[in-house]
């Protein structure tokens, strides 16, 4: 059905990462065959081995995957200790007393304060380590709905197929010619009190048609497929057949895409908050909020926003680098 | 090639159909309905009945729907209530079109004439230290939000160097001539050059940061691409004919690793005019983006609507030109 020159490729890239793993026990024994063709020293290993198995005997020697995993592994180990590591109360104003409004809105760096203190007279130091959690519950949050969504809508989609393959798939369509972050914004427009969960919920519902086309993509490649064939000649119940057979399947692109969509979602976090449909509590720190929120002051004092600027860029280079590799890894088409 | 076009018109009709639908109940769910969405919280209980009567909202839904599509299919959106108050919602948008058009053209240009070039040197030195430098930049760049890489341009080129503009498109006091609303070529047409320069000098550092992202992506998709070529057998039948290399490189390789770089472009758009609302406001560069932006900032619904819609449309139109230009160059494309 799909033409490999088909002009739309924006659906089109979402269908093809579908579609490497979308022939199900297919690409998997594709994987093999190439490695077993490669090195055949290593047959033994790598036959009835998994595409994951065989991916992961390729990652461990990348040195990309490498570099991204080391700084995805961080920054989780950090946003799981941060109260333990900050020096101070992320929310205490404790340089308040130096804070001058009409003069000098921001204390500058000092002893024990490396990066000063905010407009409150709240440590930065401290609450860019302790930011590291919200940041990341923002970026897996978001991830995750977004995952939710899409599994939902492409499941439908895919397994069900027919009238409802066509509705679904044209909402679809639609969702995805609004340019992304202008329907992440529509959608945290919706929402009266602005908070941590409407951020989440407007990044997410722009990753929604993606994971959908992704996973309808692979589960339509698949249910012409030997294993579903097999299983359904079997009297597997059909539930079971999408669940345990066609899902699993489909794993590898949306592991891949969830990946990028953490970095993307952090980066959207970020530009929420700079156009003010941002979280505007910000008793919990968080590092889109914190660039946000420098704007303010951000010709006086660009430290303000460099830092968490800083740390929003290496995070979201690391998922990048992790999940380009994975992509590659995963792609037995990219195999060179 | 007729019946092509015809068949991708009528599918963007349909995608136009249930935009307007999405957007139709955007507006509904919208924080206080869409009567407090158009004339703001604090508007008399007489002129909330008046325009609850002229909305038909004591109809029911479809025949709402109707209403609404019809309204806009005049251009009627209502006026803006915060941006500009007063002024009629779509005429400030035709107003304000061009200077993001002429944003996103400079951009592109921007994107296209350096990552063509640059993607094709990288994939020709694969694995050298300019391809995985370029690979690693290009992440980079994409880590980056936005709206912080234009912050940055901006403080050091204009703030601290004094070599840019800080913002706008034009210097006041320049008495400059505007017919078309394309300040560059409204200069160039009046023969007013320095106007012209003037304008250019403007869009400098927008349009450096706007494309940084397309850039990135173009460039990726052409190494990419050009890669996947090289290793075709025409190419190899080619060198083995004995064809000057000047030859290959532009008849067999860039010919057709072009072709997807091609569609890449057209769904660059959608890109651009997201980062137009980011660039265009740290620049206060009073295009579409900065438009949007302020609709988002104060709420002013009946502005937002009419850019949702036409940002969408413009994403689709783009599309589909790319899609015919593509069926130009590719007739494989056609016969799907």
């Amino acid at each position: 059905m799909d033409n490999p020159l088909n002009p739309n490729r924006k659906k089109q890239r979402i269908d093809d990462l579908a579609a490497t793993a979308g022939t199900g026990g297919g690409a998997g024994s594709v994987a093999v065959a190439d490695l077993t063709v490669g090195d055949a020293g290593h047959i033994a290993e790598s036959t009835g081995v998994s595409l994951i198995a065989s991916a992961w005997s390729r990652l461990r020697r990348d040195p990309v995957f490498l570099l991204g995993a080391f700084i995805t592994l961080a920054f989780v180990l950090l946003a799981i200790f941060s109260p333990l590591i900050a020096p101070h109360d992320p929310t205490a104003g404790l340089l308040l007393k130096e804070v001058r409004p009409q003069t000098n809105p921001i204390p500058g760096a000092r002893p024990g304060y490396p990066f000063g203190a905010d407009s409150s007279g709240r440590d930065i130091f401290s609450r860019l380590i302790v930011g590291s959690r919200q940041t990341l519950i923002v970026g897996v949050m978001a991830t995750l709905f977004g995952f939710i969504g899409g599994l939902t809508l492409g499941t439908l989609a895919g397994a069900i197929g027919g009238w409802v393959d066509s509705v679904v798939m044209r909402v679809v369509d639609v969702m995805l010619s609004i340019p992304s972050l202008l329907l992440a914004f529509s959608v945290a427009a919706i929402a009266a009190r602005p908070s941590q969960w409407t951020v989440i919920v407007a990044i997410a519902t722009v990753q929604v048609p993606i994971f959908a086309r992704l996973l309808r993509g692979s589960m339509l490649a698949q249910r012409g497929s030997d294993h579903v064939l097999a299983a359904r000649a079997l009297g597997v119940k059909p539930s079971a057949i999408v669940f345990r057979h066609m899902l699993p399947n489909s794993l590898s692109p949306v592991i891949v895409q969830a990946t990028l969509v953490v970095a993307s979602a952090i980066i959207d976090a970020a530009a929420l908050s700079f156009l003010g449909l941002g979280n505007p509590d910000d008793r919990q720190p968080e590092w889109g909020q914190m660039l946000g929120k420098a704007q303010q002051y951000i010709y006086d004092h660009p430290a303000l926003a460099i830092w968490p600027a800083l740390c929003i860029i290496v995070v979201a280079l690391g998922f990048t680098l992790m999940g380009e590799s994975l992509r590659e890894a995963l792609d037995p088409k990219s195999r060179r | 090639m007729l019946r092509f076009i015809i068949r991708r018109m009528i599918q963007m009709v349909g995608v136009v159909v249930v935009l307007s639908l999405l957007v139709f109940l955007w507006l509904r769910s919208l924080p206080g309905g869409t009567v407090s969405a158009i004339l703001g919280e604090k508007a008399t209980p007489e002129r909330r009945a008046a325009l609850e009567k002229a909305l038909g909202l004591d109809q029911p839904i479809y025949v709402q729907y109707w209403q609404f599509a019809k309204r806009a299919l005049h251009g009627d959106f209502g006026a803006s209530t915060k941006v500009l108050p007063g002024t009629d919602a779509f005429d400030l948008f035709m107003q304000r079109f061009p200077a993001t058009i002429e944003l996103s053209i400079v951009a592109i240009i921007l994107a296209v004439g350096l990552g063509i070039p640059l993607g094709y040197m990288a994939a020709r030195r694969h694995n050298s230290l300019f391809d995985n430098g370029s690979i690693v930049a290009s992440l980079v760049g994409v880590a980056v939000p936005v709206f912080f890489l234009a912050f940055l341009l901006k403080y050091y080129f204009a703030i601290k160097l004094h070599w840019l503009p800080v913002s706008g498109r034009q210097s006041a006091g320049l008495g400059a001539t505007h017919t078309t609303g394309f300040f560059v070529l409204d200069g160039l047409l009046t023969r007013e050059y320095d106007a012209a320069w003037d304008a250019i000098k403007h869009l400098i550092l927008p349009s450096l940061a706007l494309a940084t992202i397309p850039f990135a992506v173009i460039f990726r998709i052409t190494r990419a691409s050009v890669l996947e070529v090289l290793d075709e057998d025409y190419v190899r039948t080619a060198e083995s004919k004995g064809l000057t290399s000047r030859v290959i490189r532009g008849r067999h390789v860039l010919h057709n690793a072009l072709l997807p770089v091609v569609t890449t472009i057209g769904l660059q758009t959608g890109g651009l005019l997201v980062g137009a609302i980011l660039t265009e406001r740290v620049f206060n560069f009073g295009g579409i983006g900065d438009t949007v932006a302020q609709a988002f900032e104060q709420r002013d619904y009946g502005v937002l609507q009419v850019c949702i819609l036409m940002a969408a449309i413009t994403f689709v139109v783009v599309n589909l030109l790319v899609d015919i230009a593509y069926a130009v160059i590719d007739p494989r494309v056609r016969t799907r």
